[in-house]
């Protein structure tokens, strides 16, 4: 008895307050996460399957459901493009100012997004700093489903940047001094040797601001237009429906919602495993 | 002659690490064109509507009552929302670094959760707990309490959206830190509040206030949970987010971008406190590692 004690406590460690902080950890997060959530789900319940399939293939939920993902995919793609250059530049090239712009990249992370949100809108308008450059050539950003893209590349654009840049930093030169003297050119040399070891990283910091941004709400509601059918965002959707106190439409919503949270979360964890391994 | 070698070899090695110059121009300026547009651009023009109507405008936006009741409101939540979710991130980081036990990364997962739910997801799943239409809203008004569209609901929706800053933030630091030097002091005799206030305290300090002030800038900026629990009562529901989408919403923009501009002031605030305690982060970490 006294012998299978010390080694259950062999294997979990000498130190004091396990069961304390356990304890309060796990309490904790299910007053203020996991009961809530489950809540929600439960709320949903009564609906049935039909009455659940019902409200979320109503058009105007299916409309919005079409720009939130697409708006959110075509964000994470820029995001992807961009923010590889941007964190190619900031580890390979010397350049004044880099400090502070690599500060600035986390930007989005620590902008309130209704800050972001009216500053976007602000300087896209037709009369704004950028919009009116685009203006004469007939492309409008703000109040169109565009505007919904800028304001989610805004918000996903750390993502990339801070998924990539650790990689790039610890990439061995040694690799790529083989593939030069092998007789690869530069690009060859960047397509067939650096960016496979970065892809996976590429891809997980794809997922996290593709998650980030079909969720955001703030940054997108003052640049979008928020025109029923054309430039509603699925979060805007359901706070309609609760102003409406359509509180069975909202729930079903935020359920549906939640589940692709859910899924994207998976994913990312297993996209971040994949990445561990490929490292090593 | 003798250095010649060794030059032409490093002058190889650069080359083959490097792009043509036209190449590193291009890229420099497409990158710097895309950050312009996206990060320096809506900063600027944050601070030049801000000042468009002059000072005075700019002051009185900022000391109407509203706007006082507004941020004082964003200073309470935050004031409470950050301890809690800091005692959080400590036990949990504790808990889950010093101690083996079954369902580990199942409850790291679980911390992580309330990053990848929709802001307006997080606001709502507390007025389906606490609103006249929630599981316990009839209890809730039988007793006269009244938590959504009431300070306690913005709250609890921050508590929810700031809910992993810390404990993330702390958890692989506590484990790639291990444990021995906690068991040397648990060895000479030290408590277990003696061990954390004078051997884990300040091995995680600077971890612990990145954690912190990332906390307390989403708490002080979050706009879309608060927004479905808030009820948008002016002078008592509004935080300073709330404030200003009223303000732009009224056309009040030189009003809005005031209010605003303290908000984006906070978050270079947050950006520049963050970068330090990550270059103290990186020289500790370096420290363990000659020391190790």
């Amino acid at each position: 008895m006294a012998y299978s004690f010390s080694t259950l406590i062999q294997k979990r460690g000498v130190l004091p307050g396990f069961s304390l902080t356990l304890g309060f950890s796990v309490l904790y997060l299910c007053l203020i996460v996991l009961i809530p959530l489950s809540a929600t789900f439960l709320k949903a319940a009564p609906l049935g399957f039909q009455g659940f399939w019902d409200v979320i293939t109503q058009p105007r939920v299916l409309a919005s459901y079409r720009l939130t993902f697409g708006a959110s995919l075509a964000a994470a793609t820029i995001n992807a493009f961009f923010g590889l250059l941007v964190a190619w530049v900031l580890v390979r090239y010397d350049f004044f100012g880099k400090k502070l712009i690599d500060a600035l990249v986390d930007l989005p992370f620590a902008l309130p997004t209704a800050v972001a949100g009216i500053a976007l809108a602000t300087l896209y308008s037709s009369k704004g700093w950028v919009g009116h450059l685009l203006a004469p050539y007939g492309i409008k950003i703000a109040y169109t489903p565009l505007g919904v893209v800028v304001a989610l590349t805004f918000i996903g654009l750390p993502f990339v940047v801070r998924t990539i840049q650790p990689i790039l930093e610890d990439f061995e030169s040694e690799l790529e001094e083989a593939a030069a003297s092998l007789g690869a050119n530069r690009w060859q040399t960047f397509s067939r040797v650096i960016f496979p070891t970065l892809a996976p990283a590429l891809l997980t910091g794809f997922a996290l601001a593709f998650a980030r941004a079909v969720g955001e709400y703030g940054s997108v509601i003052f640049i979008a237009g928020n025109i029923p059918m054309v430039s509603e965002i699925t979060p805007l959707l359901i706070i309609t429906k609760l102003e409406q106190y359509d509180y069975a439409g909202a729930t079903a919503l935020a359920v549906s919602m939640l589940v692709v949270s859910f899924t994207l979360l998976l994913t990312i964890n297993a996209l971040q495993r994949w990445a561990h391994l490929r490292k090593f | 002659m003798a250095s010649t070698p060794i030059s032409a070899s490093a002058r190889i090695q650069h080359r083959v690490r490097t792009e043509p110059f036209w190449v590193r121009m291009t890229l420099l300026i497409v990158a710097f064109a895309f950050l312009l547009g996206f990060l320096l651009l809506p900063l600027t023009v944050v601070f030049v509507q801000a000042f468009s109507k002059g000072w005075s405008v700019y002051i009185a936006a900022l000391l109407e009552p509203n706007a006082l009741l507004a941020a004082r409101l964003t200073l309470l939540t935050a004031l409470i929302a950050v301890p809690l979710n800091l005692v959080f991130g400590i036990a949990a980081a504790w808990s889950i670094a010093k101690f083996e036990f079954k369902g580990k990364s199942l409850l790291i997962t679980l911390i992580d959760l309330p990053f990848s739910v929709s802001p307006v997801v997080s606001g709502l799943i507390y007025v389906l707990m606490f609103g006249l239409q929630g599981w316990l809203g009839p209890w809730l008004q039988a007793h006269d309490i009244k938590l959504i569209f009431a300070v306690p609901g913005i709250v609890l929706a921050t508590l929810f959206v700031t809910f992993p800053f810390v404990a993330r933030e702390l958890i692989p630091l506590m484990q790639s830190q291990g444990t021995e030097e906690e068991e040397a002091a648990l060895v000479l005799g030290a408590s277990g509040w003696q061990i954390f206030w004078h051997v884990t305290l300040p091995n995680i300090r600077w971890g612990l206030l990145y954690g912190v002030i990332l906390c307390n800038a989403r708490a002080m900026g979050e706009f879309g949970a608060v927004s479905v629990v808030s009820g948008h009562i002016r002078g008592q529901t509004n935080t300073l987010p709330l404030h200003v989408e009223i303000l732009y919403n009224e056309y009040n923009s030189a009003a809005a971008f005031a209010v605003a501009s303290l908000l984006a002031s906070l978050a270079l605030v947050t950006l520049a406190l963050k970068s330090f305690f990550e270059w103290h982060l990186k020289e500790d970490a370096t420290l363990t590692e000659s020391t190790s």
